[in-house]
């Protein structure tokens, strides 16, 4: 296998495993959170619904928790095994983050292992709350740290290049680099979001096939409420991310946009297809980048004119920005519709449709997350760390990463499919109707 | 002290931590394995299920907290270690998160079935000899230059019987603090049967282990002879190790204090171990990477160990907070109370 190969097979094999973790690592930041408000609600309206809320999702948390745990232990190793120079350079600046994301992970571990192990063993239901607490800031602290690492890729700084060799490193000015602020908040802000409707598409199906218990109304209306709020978040902070692009990255926005000559009042392109360097059928919103870029209708927006042609990424990646941003969008309008209509007793979202589209809105969310990781990592190409070093002079020279591939694609079918036999399985069997009953039942016995 | 001295001091550490708790959790699934082939699964089950399931995510993390930080402190290992060892630790991974998710799988979603569980426990000993790997590579010779980008010679390495007595080293060993961990645990849980089964297996596997680790240094005598002298002068760290490792023995066949055992057996590994690495020294892959030429820049050597001891500050505390609450409890230990979610 040429050196050339190994290159590209090292590409797909990191795409991949970075592809199947995000989707638990995502729920994995985001579903302590809404176990945590879950429980909150449940011990403040001491309303017992929530409180079996949060354990179910604790419960089916768990097996997320599992493949995203070992998925995360594969590109942990694989980062050094698959670019190996990468990490020998990057590992002087960056080490720092990626050693307290180890210790943010070993908190939650411990305090996970013990919330899942102690429901009914404290007489006061708010100390079992308190242990959540650790949970859910480890899972969004090892997010925060991860996301800086990526953030330095994008935007490295906190050293000095001498005769080809680092000095002057500074490994805080290398973590709070420029594109941090806005990388860590979308990401954090996204996982909230992304768990709170996958959540809320599992409450709706229910509802939709044939439980008609208030549990799952109540499950409902709290995290389509708590996915507006982080939805709206959301689109705040993109709009941020676009500025910080138009800054520091605009190769990167000026291929996720198709603008190619720099220009004043730039207008802002909506989906369309690239035909022979022809933008077709496409929306074009006037001055809407220039808001975008610079907050000003007038103000200039550099193009694709200004690099030279083997510095520019992929222009593909427009259709993945539209898909992100369609999404998002939907999905906050979806969210306040729903808000308002259960405010106002519209009869539209007690509808059949309406809860068909909530449930539909999971898979997207979960789609967006994926694409907003491709445009992120794809418009940073052909750099791996932007300006610096070369994706093709990062990689391993080992022949067999071909092989690893198959390997690893294998393993995450099987995790893939387990996950969701397993959860299916573990729900299914356990309805929410027959676990109130058997509540119960235990409370009865116990009283007599 | 240098700064290359505590960062691979703390490493070593964290490296001693794993090969203790994952030992007892590799050998755990391992004997589950077994005692479902005789039929005599009703009497471990318990024990064992009772004792991982809190802690099966911590165990986890210090492989991960090992291979983070050497990477920190010794950037260059990257390079020759991660281009060389891409298929051992690949096949690893792969077993480590087939193991680790079905666990997870197994314990709180369904039961599965007993064709999992043989998997399961057999995976746990190609684990530990494929990471063990790393330990014979570092002995140097298995690794040659071609074109600056080192390669490894699997024929060298799988023809090698230093190679073979490192891996026979990590089952045995594996088996043995296992065994004894759970010997230990099954006589705070009052479980008779469990202890009986368990301090027998104990002291099968206490003599195969300590011959393999007399075996490697014979082997290292003729493939690093540098290493061997290394360990020859501080031949008496290795005489206090197997004397721990008597006590132990002597413990378990008098059948009392099975905690104190236990205590004896890590320290007879953590004696060993270090003396192991102090003798090694400075040397990460021999001949071609020292601790001193692969170090990481200084600043971040001091934000790395300032985040390493902030990061123990949180730590020792939750630590001990869920030994408490599992480990050391006793209507926990004893069955009486499950309370899980």
């Amino acid at each position: 296998m040429g050196n050339e190969e190994a290159i590209f097979y090292s590409r797909v094999l990191t795409e991949l495993t970075l592809s199947f973790h995000i989707i638990y690592a995502t729920i994995g930041v985001g579903v302590p959170l809404m176990i945590m408000i879950a429980q909150w609600v449940g011990i403040k309206k001491n309303d017992e619904h929530y409180i079996l809320l949060a354990r179910r999702w604790a419960r089916g948390f768990v097996i997320t928790v599992a493949v995203g745990v070992v998925t995360g232990t594969a590109i942990g190793m694989q980062l050094s095994l698959l670019w190996p120079n990468f990490m020998e350079l990057a590992g002087n600046v960056i080490a720092l983050p990626l050693f307290l994301e180890t210790f943010a992970f070993f908190f939650e571990a411990i305090f996970l292992g013990i919330y899942l192990y102690t429901w009914d063993r404290f007489e006061n239901q708010k100390k079992h709350l308190l242990l959540l607490i650790p949970v859910a800031i480890g899972a969004s602290a090892s997010a925060v740290f991860i996301t800086i690492v990526n953030a330095f890729m994008n935007a490295p700084q906190g050293f000095d290049v001498l005769n080809g060799e680092l000095v002057n490193i500074s490994p805080l000015v290398a973590m709070f680099n420029p594109a941090m602020p806005t990388k860590v908040a979308h990401v954090v802000v996204t996982a909230y979001m992304t768990s709170a409707f996958v959540l809320a598409a599992i409450a709706a199906f229910r509802l939709l096939k044939g439980s008609n218990h208030v549990y799952h109304k109540k499950a409902l209306f709290l995290t389509m409420k708590v996915g507006l709020v982080f939805s709206i978040a959301a689109a705040i902070i993109g709009d941020f991310s676009g500025k910080y692009l138009a800054e520091y990255q605009p190769e990167k926005l000026a291929a996720a946009e198709w603008h190619f000559e720099t220009e004043e009042n730039a207008p802002l392109i909506l989906y369309g297809v690239l035909d022979n360097g022809e933008v077709k059928y496409a929306i074009k919103i006037p001055y809407a980048l220039s808001i975008l870029a610079h907050s000003n209708p007038t103000a200039e927006v550099i193009g694709l004119d200004q690099f030279p042609e083997d510095e520019i990424p992929p222009l593909y990646i427009h259709y993945l920005f539209d898909i992100m941003v369609t999404i998002g969008v939907w999905m906050t309008f979806l969210s306040a519709a729903y808000w308002i209509g259960t405010q106002m007793k519209w009869k539209l979202v007690e509808s059949k449709l309406f809860r068909w589209l909530i449930v539909l809105g999971g898979p997207l969310t979960m789609l967006a997350i994926e694409a907003g990781w491709w445009l992120a990592e794809v418009g940073r190409q052909p750099w791996i760390l932007r300006g610096l070093m070369r994706v093709e002079d990062a990689a391993t020279t080992s022949g067999q990463v071909d092989t690893m591939l198959i390997l690893f694609s294998g393993l995450y079918l099987i995790l893939g499919i387990g996950s969701i036999v397993v959860l299916t399985r573990m729900f299914r069997r356990n309805p929410v109707e027959k676990e109130l009953a058997d509540r119960h039942a235990e409370k009865g016995a116990d009283i007599s | 002290m240098t700064l290359e001295i505590i960062g691979i001091t703390v490493l070593w550490i964290f490296l001693f931590g794993y090969l203790i708790v994952a030992s007892i959790d590799f050998g755990a699934g391992f004997f589950n394995a077994y005692s479902l082939l005789t039929g005599r699964q009703h009497i471990l089950t318990n024990v064992i299920q009772r004792y991982l399931s809190p802690v099966w995510e911590v165990t986890n993390v210090f492989l991960v907290f090992f291979f983070v930080g050497i990477i920190g402190f010794f950037p260059k290992t990257a390079f020759y270690y991660g281009t060389t060892l891409l298929v051992p630790a690949s096949i690893a991974l792969i077993l480590l998160a087939i193991r680790g998710s079905y666990y997870a799988f197994e314990t709180y979603g369904s039961r599965g079935h007993k064709g999992y569980s043989f998997m399961y426990g057999l995976a746990g000993l190609f684990i530990p000899a494929a990471l063990s790997i790393v330990l014979t590579i570092s002995e140097g010779g298995f690794i040659d230059m071609v074109n600056g980008s080192p390669v490894l010679d699997y024929h060298a390495l799988f023809t090698s019987p230093l190679t073979w007595a490192i891996v026979v080293l990590s089952l045995t060993s594996v088996l043995y603090i296992s065994a004894v961990f759970l010997t230990w645990y099954a006589n705070k849980a009052g479980d008779s049967d469990a202890l009986k089964l368990m301090r027998k297996y104990a002291l099968i596997w206490a003599l195969p282990t300590i011959i393999t680790a007399a075996g490697i240094m014979v082997e290292l005598r003729s493939h690093n002879p540098e290493h061997y002298n290394n360990m020859v002068d501080i031949w008496w760290a290795f005489g206090l190790s197997f004397l721990l490792f008597l006590g132990t023995v002597w413990l378990l066949v008098k059948k009392r204090s099975y905690g104190l055992a236990f205590g004896l057996l890590v320290g007879q590994f953590l004696i060993a171990f270090f003396a192991y690495g102090f003798a090694h020294r400075p040397y990460l892959l021999y001949p071609h990477l020292t601790i001193y030429d692969s170090f990481t820049n200084e600043a971040m050597a001091i934000a790395l160990i300032i985040a390493f001891i902030a990061g123990l500050a949180l730590l020792i505390p939750s630590l001990y907070l869920l030994l408490r609450l599992f480990l050391f409890n006793k209507d926990y230990v004893r069955g009486k109370k499950d309370n899980h979610a």
